[in-house]
């Protein structure tokens, strides 16, 4: 049978406290940088997923967010391509629903149970916005968690699903809305998200013949703190026991990455034997029974997972900053020098070093090259390279310098020199930084970003961050 | 094979005052800098038979054409070249080439540009090839580039932060003392260490005044025989030696074991000019060096490459003043490019009209004491895969 094999998970480094949005408000919530978007933490989820994992083997890659940066463009082959899979693999792109992970993670189990594929990924990632003032706004975060489904070496089991489909406008977006809409909050909870999840969750636990009382914890992918305790009690599952916690104190409501954030945070607190409730809600509910088997106390090493993620942070009190990267405000205090144009045909020639960022390595004289050059600089070998790849390999700043001239929502943007450990050397952009942090010999990662968007196309490559602790 | 040593004269040159010059095209300013330059030279424009135009932007595609509208040459040849900042020394080799090869007997070099127009503070991304991503050296504006190497520089030889740009500042007040001296120059004023220190940021370690100006301007050459040279002439100047240096990206943007703290094209085209002109002292012989200031940290590293400080001893050099006008060798004594401007065409022209000058005599209140040699060197591009131009200068014999 078809289960979890592995999960990853991704948070953004950067904290809005609420204080900054409207005074007395308390706790924070995570928010993307201004070049993160759903495609960069879906890789970034998918990288923390595959920790230990053999990408040669994955057969398939399903993504699942509201918020997609194209409306006809598949974000699961950038993805696939940036996580370095292989070509002839299964993609797919799940859109429109905060259930939309769960329906993607539904679709997974079945493909590898029918024996189409062995091991699917599934990658969740969500960056919804609430119109500046709103509740939304308050309570929505953005994140990342991927899940990869095989049928050897399961961690979790999935024993029972039941899936509810319920027609409603509670919560929704149109086609060229920003920002989310609502009906009443006193309607759209009650007789939306209350009602409707726990209509699915009984029925589930009907089929299954369990009660509240044989599991070990409850993970409900609520849309408010408070409506999250109703559902429990309404349920009968002890809210404070019994529960994952929501994180609307320091990270909110991730739309459809939530339920998968969730529950890679419950596995972290998970033994052998526990058995999980995983509710996810958006236009009706699933609601699914999972069994932890002896894969879990597998050590992973490099993992961050959610534990990890939550506790490296940087806060920001400035609503500006967030209202820039959101581009809700822009300003340029001047003109930008003009970078040219990006072409679609070098990016696709060039694809092997964008996305999953393979340097070359000279078969020769073993000198590693980025970008791969045709003659060997060292040797003057024509030709005879393999590729190595970059994208997963810590390195240490050589040198770096901080410029103004850049975008202000950028400035300064700093350059950095980065030697990679196992050799090579790349020039990168460096993000997710504080200047006054930075010194020669720091160690560093690559995170796959956006670097701008031009002509209608988001153009992304790795920078370099400085290693998420 | 002979070399160019001692076999072309320049007869006869012009540069425009550097600056933010809103009023002039190019053409305007190609049209002053080659008029002043057969004034000089007691030629008509008739006697010119071959041009080469040295010009950065706004685009390819106007050809040589620029120059032959501009001054209404009579159907001669108009060669335009473009090398990055060596574009200068370019085109004034081209000219001398032309004369040494025999084919011509009287030649003109141009350089210009006119960098103002573009609505730009600072320099504008220059060339037409597509951004690809990856490349992530198209997108780095040129002092975060050179910036990278003040921060090595000040980690290598043990400079905390204040006491580096403590020692970059000094260059900057340096040039801009030598700047006052120029009426010419784009910027003519003295400078404190500091206005220097307490500048804007423009990229860390690099304050404002670490940048040289961005400027329009023109400057201009004729190059003849010597014999020509006699009879026009008594204090005609002699082309000494030539090199450019092309770096393959073996070492700045690829290579693992560079390490920011000097260029090899620099050092090979010194080391090439050098043995042309036969000098094998350059600290001792080089009278002048007009070198690549475009900022502070370069002007450190290329006074390290072209052997006028030993590795890693510029900030003690600097501070006994070993390159002030009367120091051992007068480095950027026309203000450089800090202060002279960086209109990027003419930037060479304008280095060997500074040594023209001086080896004349007519340096005003700049002038050196009998100076035998004058040098001239150009860096653009990203380091170790850039370009460096020398030209080397004399006095006749």
């Amino acid at each position: 049978m078809a289960g979890i094999t592995s999960y990853g998970a991704y948070v953004p480094l950067w904290r809005l406290s609420r204080e900054a949005i409207i005074k007395g408000s308390r706790g924070e919530k995570a928010i993307r940088n201004f070049d993160e978007d759903s495609t960069t933490m879906a890789v970034a989820a998918v990288v923390d997923c595959l920790k230990g994992q053999d990408r040669e083997a994955i057969d398939g890659l399903f993504f699942a967010s509201t918020t997609a940066p194209y409306r006809e463009k598949q974000i699961a082959t950038t993805i696939a391509a940036a996580a370095d899979l292989r070509r002839d693999i299964i993609t797919a792109d799940f859109c429109n629903s905060l259930r939309s992970g769960t329906g993607a993670l539904r679709m997974a189990l079945d493909t590898v149970n029918a024996g189409s594929a062995k091991q699917v990924l599934v990658v969740t990632a969500d960056c919804r916005m609430g119109a500046p003032g709103t509740d939304f706004e308050q309570y929505c975060g953005d994140g990342a968690a991927a899940l990869l489904i095989g049928d050897s070496g399961t961690v979790v089991e999935i024993e029972h699903w039941q899936s509810l489909s319920n027609e409603l406008n509670d919560i929704w977006r149109r086609d060229d809305d920003d920002f989310i809409r609502a009906w009443e909050d006193r309607f759209i909870y009650s007789i939306g998200y209350v009602n409707t999840t726990a209509e699915a969750v009984t029925a589930l636990l009907q089929k299954a013949n369990l009660s509240p009382g044989d599991f070990s914890k409850a993970v409900l992918a609520a849309p408010t703190p408070r409506t999250h305790g109703d559902v429990a009690r309404k349920l009968g599952f002890d809210p404070k026991e019994q529960v994952q916690h929501h994180f609307f104190d320091v990270m909110g409501n991730t739309g459809a990455a939530y339920p998968f954030m969730l529950l890679v945070a419950a596995l972290e607190d998970a033994k052998a034997g526990d058995r999980l409730l995983l509710s996810s809600y958006g236009n009706g509910s699933d609601a699914l029974v999972l069994k932890v088997t002896e894969g879990i106390e597998r050590e992973v090493e490099g993992r961050r997972g959610m534990k990890a993620h939550l506790e490296s942070k940087r806060i920001i009190d400035d609503y500006r900053i967030y209202l820039q990267w959101r581009e809700l405000l822009t300003f340029e205090a001047q003109p930008t020098p003009p970078g040219g144009h990006i072409s679609s045909v070098a990016q696709w020639r060039d694809r092997s070093q964008i996305f999953p960022l393979h340097a070359l390595k000279c078969r020769q004289c073993s000198n590693i090259h980025f970008p791969p050059q045709r003659v060997c600089p060292v040797c003057r070998t024509r030709d005879d390279y393999e590729p190595w790849r970059l994208s997963d390999r810590k390195g240490q700043i050589f040198t770096f310098s901080a410029d103004n001239l850049c975008p202000r929502r950028e400035a300064p943007r700093v350059t950095a020199i980065i030697d990679f450990e196992g050799g090579g050397r790349m020039a990168t952009m460096m993000t997710d930084r504080v200047l006054e942090e930075l010194e020669v010999g720091q160690t560093v990662e690559m995170s796959f970003r956006k670097l701008a968007s031009q002509d209608g196309i988001h153009n992304y490559f790795w920078k370099s961050i400085p290693l998420r602790s | 094979m002979p070399g160019i040593k001692d076999r072309v004269a320049v007869v006869g040159m012009g540069c425009t005052r550097f600056g933010e010059l809103w009023d002039k095209s190019d053409q305007d300013m190609m049209v002053e800098s080659c008029h002043e330059a057969l004034e000089d030279a007691g030629l008509e424009l008739k006697d010119i038979k071959a041009s080469w135009l040295g010009i950065q932007g706004p685009e390819t595609g106007s050809g040589g054409c620029r120059l032959a509208r501009a001054l209404k040459t009579d159907y001669i040849p108009v060669t335009r070249v473009e090398n990055y900042c060596a574009t200068g020394i370019e085109a004034f080799r081209g000219a001398s080439y032309a004369v040494a090869a025999g084919i011509y007997d009287i030649c003109l070099a141009c350089g210009a540009e006119k960098l103002k127009d573009s609505g730009v503070t600072g320099l504008t991304q220059m060339g037409g090839e597509p951004q690809f991503s990856s490349w992530v050296w198209a997108t780095i504006v040129a002092p975060a580039r050179f910036a990278l190497s003040a921060t090595r520089y000040f980690h290598a030889y043990g400079l905390s932060p204040q006491e580096g740009k403590e020692m970059l500042a000094r260059i900057a007040v340096k040039n801009h003392h030598n700047g006052s001296l120029n009426p010419r120059a784009h910027f003519q004023r003295e400078i404190t260490l500091e206005q220097a220190l307490n500048a804007p940021m423009i990229a860390w370690p690099l304050g404002l005044y670490d940048c040289c100006g961005v400027s329009d301007g023109s400057a201009a050459a004729i190059v003849t025989t010597p014999e020509i040279a006699k009879s026009l002439r008594d204090d005609y100047v002699m082309v000494k030696g030539f090199a450019i240096s092309a770096g393959a990206g073996t070492q700045g943007v690829i290579g693992a074991d560079y390490d920011y703290l000097h260029i090899d094209e620099i050092v090979r085209s010194g080391q090439m000019a050098y043995e042309e002109a036969g000098i094998t002292d350059p600290r001792k012989e080089v009278d002048i060096a007009e070198i690549h200031d475009c900022f502070t940290i370069t002007e450190v590293l290329i006074t390290e490459d072209l052997g006028y400080s030993p590795r890693g001893k510029y900030k003690e050099n600097l501070e006994a003043g070993a390159f002030d006008i009367g120091g051992e060798v007068a480095i950027n004594a026309d203000g450089g490019l800090k202060c002279f401007g960086h209109p990027i065409g003419a930037s060479g022209l304008r280095m060997i009209f500074e040594s023209y000058l001086q080896l004349q005599g007519k340096a005003g209140q700049r002038q050196l004491k009998n100076p035998r040699i004058g040098l001239a060197q150009n860096y653009g591009g990203i380091p170790g895969g850039g370009i460096s131009g020398v030209a080397i200068v004399g006095a006749r014999d």
